[in-house]
């Protein structure tokens, strides 16, 4: 079978493979990569928990091949920890409850981090937007906003 | 739940594209934003021996008007689209309508020549397009032409693409400032495809409508105009009774497919409820 070449950065690091043109990017994100932390679930599109940030934009890994993001920048939850260190998503995910059983949260929180990025103080319709676009079977969601939420004050507190 | 292998394409140009395209004839599919493309290739329901990646076509993405046209070319994001000030400008329905599609990262990657390419029936953007008349031009290596989006949509996930063509431009007539609109839909969950929706436009001259246009998707194999229900509206005064007749016509005039979520019977209800909700949010926005 023939292969393509990519090159993409993820997380800050750049790196080449030779790989099909079918591979989807959760796959070789978790195979070629092997950062795990991008999870599959259903792999049509529908549950989300692939989602990871193309060029700052959330999309979904399964429905994306690798040769895709040639030259593109990607961001997955391995990002966001620093040095040992949670970051304030992560950390009020621990402090709200905003996760249980786990499989949801990498995603939750790349949802959650470009919703931030956008918009440093958004509304309680808007997290629940952004979201509403995971499916998360344990918590109900409540504890997941409630999170994002936390995570606003956080940051807010902490530039104070 | 992984693609059958393809050859990979991936075109620098329009041309180049078109090209390809004409070379691979029924063996290949055009890759724009992948949202409704992968997942059938993922489940295997489709297996193309050749992917045409257009998205590093250049001048494809645009937004722009041309004289009495906003002009979409087919890789515009849905993304870019729901928040563009041209479109709310010039297709207010088209900004309205998305408000119900999808979720966040699928529209930061579908694209709207792509959405309609995959003519899913519960999609809001055909049901768009044929309320406002609009022209979706297509080419292929033999040359260019143009399909009434009312002609466009021919079936379940069929259009009148034929081997070779793919959709490069939507021509959507530009908004007159006077007219109303409003676009109404039921689904399960907030950003699911809809069960039943309907987009209408209205232009009321001193009380009387001088314009309806109300197409409705979700219903059968495709997004359809309620004609009936236009011409007993159109020259009459838009009071509340007449659109109560006319929530009943169109409860009366879709023939919509059961499905899991919505059965016959609830789907005609759907169909009166937002004509109603539509036609009252439509007139109130007229000018």
């Amino acid at each position: 079978m023939s292969t393509v070449k990519v090159n993409v950065r993820v997380n800050g690091t750049s790196y080449a493979r030779e790989i099909e043109p079918r591979m989807l990017l959760c796959d070789f994100l978790r195979e070629e990569l092997e950062l795990k932390g991008t999870h599959i679930g259903c792999e049509h599109g529908v549950c989300g928990v692939c989602t990871v940030l193309v060029d700052g934009e959330s999309t979904r890994a399964c429905l994306l091949f690798a040769v895709q993001a040639d030259g593109a920048e990607v961001r997955t939850v391995e990002s966001l920890a620093k040095d040992g260190k949670l970051s304030p998503l992560q950390q009020a995910f621990w402090e709200s409850h905003g996760l249980q059983c786990g499989f949801c949260t990498p995603a939750m929180l790349m949802v959650a981090t470009e919703l931030l990025e956008h918009d440093p103080d958004p509304s309680l319709e808007d997290i629940r937007e952004a979201v509403s676009s995971n499916l998360c079977r344990c918590t109900g969601y409540f504890n997941i906003v409630d999170a994002v939420r936390t995570a606003v004050a956080m940051i807010k507190e902490g530039k104070q | 739940m992984k693609p059958a292998a393809f050859e990979y394409v991936r075109p620098g140009s329009l041309n180049e594209a078109l090209q390809a395209l004409s070379r691979h004839a029924g063996n290949a599919k055009i890759l724009a934003g992948g949202q409704s493309l992968v997942p059938m290739m993922n489940l295997r329901m489709v297996h193309p021996a050749v992917i045409i990646d257009i998205n590093r076509v250049p001048g494809l993405d645009g937004i722009r008007t041309d004289g009495n046209a906003l002009v979409v070319g087919a890789l515009a994001r849905h993304s870019t689209l729901r928040e563009s000030p041209i479109v709310a400008t010039h297709c207010p329905l088209m900004s309205e309508a998305y408000r119900y599609v999808a979720h966040k990262p699928i529209r930061n990657r579908g694209t709207l020549g792509g959405n309609i390419s995959h003519a899913d029936p519960a999609s809001e953007m055909p049901a768009v397009l044929v309320a406002t008349d609009a022209t979706i031009v297509v080419k292929s290596a033999r040359g260019e032409r143009t399909i009434a989006a009312a002609n466009f949509f021919i079936g379940l996930m069929q259009t009148a693409l034929q081997t070779g063509e793919m959709v490069t431009e939507i021509r959507i007539p530009i908004a007159p400032a006077n007219q109303g609109w409003a676009f109404e839909e039921a689904a399960n969950r907030k950003g699911d495809f809809a069960m039943a929706a309907i987009g209408a436009t209205l232009t009321l001259t001193g009380g009387v409508c001088s314009q309806a246009a109300v197409a409705v998707a979700g219903m059968s194999d495709r997004a359809t105009r309620l004609s009936a229900l236009e011409a007993l509206l159109e020259r009459k005064p838009l009071d509340d009774d007449l659109i109560l007749r006319a929530a009943v016509l169109a409860k009366n005039s879709v023939n919509p497919d059961s499905s899991y979520h919505a059965d016959v019977d609830f789907k005609r209800d759907l169909a009166e409820a937002l004509t109603e909700r539509a036609l009252k949010n439509a007139r109130a926005r007229c000018k």
